[in-house]
Parts: C-alpha cells; structure tokens; sequence
C-alpha cells in the first residue's frame, strides 16, 4: 500500500494530478545489455500514452520498469527512479508486489489461469492478497464489475462458472484486461495487447483503451504505428534504449521534431 | 514407383537397380521392427495369460477378506497382505509425495543454480540405486535403532524409492506451464510463493498426479526394500509401529513354501498385485487423458 502514498514530489514542474507515473534518469539493463537508457519523461495521467520504437528498442523493458516487473528475470538491473504518485517506487521499502495492485499489466499473448473459471480468474488478483479474505459480496461486486469495464460481459454473463481456456483468444485477453481492472488500479500498463488477436478483436481492446482513460492512466506498448495513432493522446518514441521524441500523438505523426521520429513514421527504418 | 521404373525399361541400369536394392531392405527392416515389436509385448502377454491360468483357480472372495490359514487346512486369504501392502503404500506416499514434489518445484523453479543440478544429479543416483541397497539403509537407521522390524520403516523405504521419480515428473511437469503465466501472477500482485503454489503447481497438477500414480504402481510391487523393514506379519496387524504384512512378502513366502496350495495362493497374490498396479497405471492414463481433453474444451 506504501506506494498509493501521495508524498510531495521534490523536483517537478507540473502539479502532481496531471503526472500518473515519472521516469526519472531510468536506466535498465539484462546483464550487460544496456536496455533502457538515461530515460526521463513523464506519463500524464488520464491519458493514453503509447511508445513505438522498431524491435529491440526497450520500449518493453521501459514499459516494466514502470510496476517492477523487470526485476524478476534473472541478471536485470534498474537504475534511476520511477515515481507513482510522487513517491520512488524503487526507494526501499517499497512493496512491488503491492506496487503491483496499483500498476496493473496486460501482456502481448492472453494468459488466463487455465485453472480457473471465467469468475475465478477475475478475482483472481484480489484473491492474491495476502491476509485479507474476500468477502462473498465483494466477490461478486467485483466480478459484476470488471468485465463490463473490459466490455465482456455480454459475451460471458451467462458462462462464469466455465473455465477460461474456453473462450476466444479475442476474449481472453478482454478477461486479462478484466483481471486486471479488478484491483482498480490507477495505472494500465499494455505490452502490444492486440499483437496475438484477430482484426475484430483488435478493434475491441482499441475501443475499450479509449474508454479506459476516463478512470485511468494508461501506458501501450505498440509495434503498430497506425494502432497508436488511433488510441492514443501522446506517444513515445524509442530507439536503441533511448528516448528520442515524446510529443502528442498528432503532432508526432504530422510534424515530428527529430529526423529519426520521421524516419521510422515514415517507414524508412524498423 | 514401380511403373515409373519399368516405363524406363530398367531393372539393368544401375539407377534401377539400387532402387529394388533400397525396396527389398526397407521392406526386410519394416518386417524386423515388427517382429521385435511384437516381441516385445510378448513377455507381458504371457507373464498376464500364465498368471491369470495359475492364479484365478484360488482367487476368491475369500482370499481378500479372510486370514492365512495353517498349513494343511484349505482355503484361507491374504486380506492382511492386501491392507498391509495398501499402508505401506499410503505410507510411502505420505514420506516420498512432500519430499519429491517439493524437490521437483524447487529444481523448476531454481533450474540452472549449482545447487539445483546437484539436486538433479543426486535425485538420478538414487533413481538408480539398486532396492536392495534401500532396504539395507533403512534397516541401518529405522529398524536397528529401534530394535524392531515396523511399516513405518518399510513405508519410509519405499518413500524414499518415490522421491527420485516424483521430483523428475514434477519437475518436467512444472517446466511446462508458460513462463507468461507466471509472469501475469506476479503482475498481479502473488507474491512469488503463491505465484508457484497456486497457479504454477496447480496448472501442472494433472501431469504431477500421473507421475505420482505412476511412481506408486512403481513401488507398490517391490519386495527387496520390505525384506528387512516391514518383514511380513502372519497376521492381523494395523500398528505402524510393529512388523506388517505386504503382497510381496506374502507372495515371496508362500512361493519357496513346500505345500501345493500355498504355491496356489502365492500365484493368486500375484494375479491381485499385478491387478493392483493395473488400476493404478490405468488411472493415471485416465488422468492424463482428462488433463489433455481439458486443454482444449
């Protein structure tokens, strides 16, 4: 919970509502591969922020310095500071794994609990919570709850009990974006969500990315330029490591500032 | 092919001919492969057919619920053979099951640490230790101490024989479950221990359980390692703590034994603990099958 404080930020310009998460000269490696290199930018808050970059640029590992999930591979390392509210999530004494509840993250392929049922896998995240029992009623509140967020409902109301490998790809990963949604997490983290699904069920998660930005500060991670041009209000642009360019979304697609922005949009490179 | 080869008049030229040459070996190796796989399934077969023809003349009801009877009187079972064999059993998942699911999670989740491999390699050598050689360390420091034969001994001998067998299937087994998924865990906000408890060993669950009910089947019919822990018990006898009856045993006496209808009952036992394995290994192939069939409804 240490990392939902709001503690007054030290060096900032901005108010704090606006910023949902600060890099802060963010570096990141895998042994000796440098990743992420001397990042500092900050992700505004209730918007859609998307980074593109050709592959390998760490626009991945970036994407999981932000909830600390970089730290679980073996040989990673992290310098530089990430704030959430205001406070270093990387200072000690920050819990990741609460970190975590706040900062949800969806990844590239669905990964359902297989397991589990549709219901169990959305309260699958609450569940995990160390020495709280859910409550039946909070159960249910939840699992009434996130799939709507995560616009399936309609298509597993009436299949709850069934077990999650049993739907489509498509609704997999809306049920992961659900599991998700259910901790109410202020920050959505999407590592190219749409990447394993199909034209229509792109589109869905696209749609349900544009709603989400009204209760939440979301992060895409996107191969495809045309896909962060649709969903998102600023974008990110990453090469080699480096951030190269962060500008709105509009603006990066129509007038980028550096040539190597330009480059890769205009599909020269990557 | 054939008339391909005609067409071009030629069996005499050298193209041809090394071509009849590849048919008739390849033919010969299909008829050899098959023979051999014929025979190989011969032995079980026959050892099934001969011991079915032997044993089901005294298998009866009686023989799973009534006692040994002197020798001289006719009828009489192995009923406490059978809940001897069945504890010894319990037993011995009871020590080896923890133990070897334990080690198997470890060795997955720690793969490539010094100590992991030398888990591995350990758990390969004691894979391979001969069960008389179990039988004689468990004597040494569960029977000798105590100053008396015991389950508790034979079932820690026989657990001990478990470990090897459930650590390596756990251990394929837990390697299976996709990296992503405990990846989306611990995204989640599991803590790393609930993330391999609740959603890593689970998935696995099913692989882990035929590799369990294989490794009972396993050790359900082993005599050498009881020889001198369990020992064999002429009677009645559920105290964990004293000397119990085992099929094998059972069989093993009754077998050297000079009377004919002991030599009748030890072919019966035999026929009930082949029986018993068949269960087994036939649920574990059920249980694999569900596992498979579930991935995909």
């Amino acid at each position: 919970m240490a990392a939902a404080e709001t503690v007054p930020m030290p060096d900032t310009s901005a108010p704090d509502a606006m910023v949902a998460m600060r890099c802060l000269a963010l570096n990141a490696w895998f042994g000796t591969t440098h990743a992420v290199r001397d990042v500092t930018l900050d992700f505004p808050a209730h918007e859609v922020t998307a980074i593109i970059g050709p592959s390998g640029c760490g626009k991945s590992t970036l994407l999981r310095c932000l909830n600390r999930m970089h730290e679980t591979v073996p040989l990673a390392r992290v310098e530089g500071r990430v704030l959430f509210h205001g406070q270093d999530i990387y200072a000690d004494g920050v819990d990741p794994i609460a970190l975590r509840r706040h900062v949800g993250m969806v990844f590239q392929r669905p990964t359902p609990f297989p397991t589990m049922s549709i219901r169990d896998n959305v309260a699958a995240g609450l569940r995990a919570q160390p020495g709280v029992k859910l409550s039946a009623a909070a159960q249910d509140e939840v699992v009434g709850r996130a799939p709507r967020e995560a616009a399936l409902w309609d298509e597993v109301e009436g299949r709850l009990k069934e077990s999650a490998t049993g739907i489509s790809g498509g609704q997999q990963q809306r049920l992961c974006i659900a599991r998700a949604l259910a901790t109410s997490p202020h920050v959505l983290l999407l590592d190219e969500p749409t990447a394993a699904l199909d034209p229509i069920s792109t589109q869905k998660v696209e749609e349900l990315v544009y709603e989400l930005r009204k209760v939440m500060s979301v992060i895409i991670v996107t191969h495809n330029m045309q896909q962060a041009a649709r969903v998102s209000d600023r974008t990110v642009f990453m090469l080699m490591g480096e951030m190269i360019e962060m500008a709105p979304t509009r603006k990066i697609f129509t007038t980028p500032t550096d040539p190597r922005t330009e480059s890769y949009i205009t599909g020269r490179f990557g | 092919m054939t008339s391909a080869a005609s067409d071009h008049g030629a069996f005499s030229s050298p193209r041809a001919r090394g071509l009849l040459r590849r048919r008739v070996v390849s033919v010969i190796m299909i008829v050899l492969t098959c023979v051999a796989a014929a025979l190989a399934v011969v032995p079980l077969v026959v050892i099934l057919a001969y011991l079915f023809k032997q044993g089901a003349s005294a298998l009866s009801f009686g023989f799973f619920t009534h006692m040994p009877k002197p020798v001289g009187e006719v009828g009489g079972g192995m009923a406490n053979a059978i809940l001897g064999t069945l504890i010894l059993i319990g037993l011995a998942a009871a020590f080896g099951l923890p133990i070897g699911i334990g080690a198997g999670l470890y060795l997955a989740e720690h793969r490539g640490t010094r100590l992991a491999n030398l888990v591995r390699f350990l758990a390969d050598v004691l894979n391979g230790l001969p069960s008389i050689v179990m039988g004689i360390f468990a004597w040494q420091f569960l029977v000798k101490p105590f100053g008396h034969f015991s389950a508790l001994a034979g079932g820690a001998a026989l657990g001990a024989m478990m470990i090897p067998l459930v650590s390596r299937t756990t251990e394929e087994m837990v390697r299976t479950v996709p990296q992503a998924l405990r990846e989306a865990a611990l995204a989640l906000g599991y803590p790393r221990w609930r993330t391999s408890l609740q959603i890593v060993l689970r998935t696995a669950l099913g692989g882990i359980v035929t590799g369990v009910l294989v490794a009972v089947a396993r050790v359900a019919g082993e005599t050498a390692p009881l020889l001198f822990t369990a020992f064999g018990n002429s009677f009645w006898s559920t105290n964990l703590r004293q000397p119990i009856a085992a099929l094998p045993l059972q069989i093993f006496t009754y077998a050297i034994s000079p009377y004919d209808d002991w030599h009748a009952q030890a072919w019966a036992g035999a026929l009930v603990l082949i029986g018993l394995v068949l269960v087994i290994s036939v649920t574990a192939r059920f249980v694999t099958r569900a596992r498979h069939g579930g991935g995909h409804g």
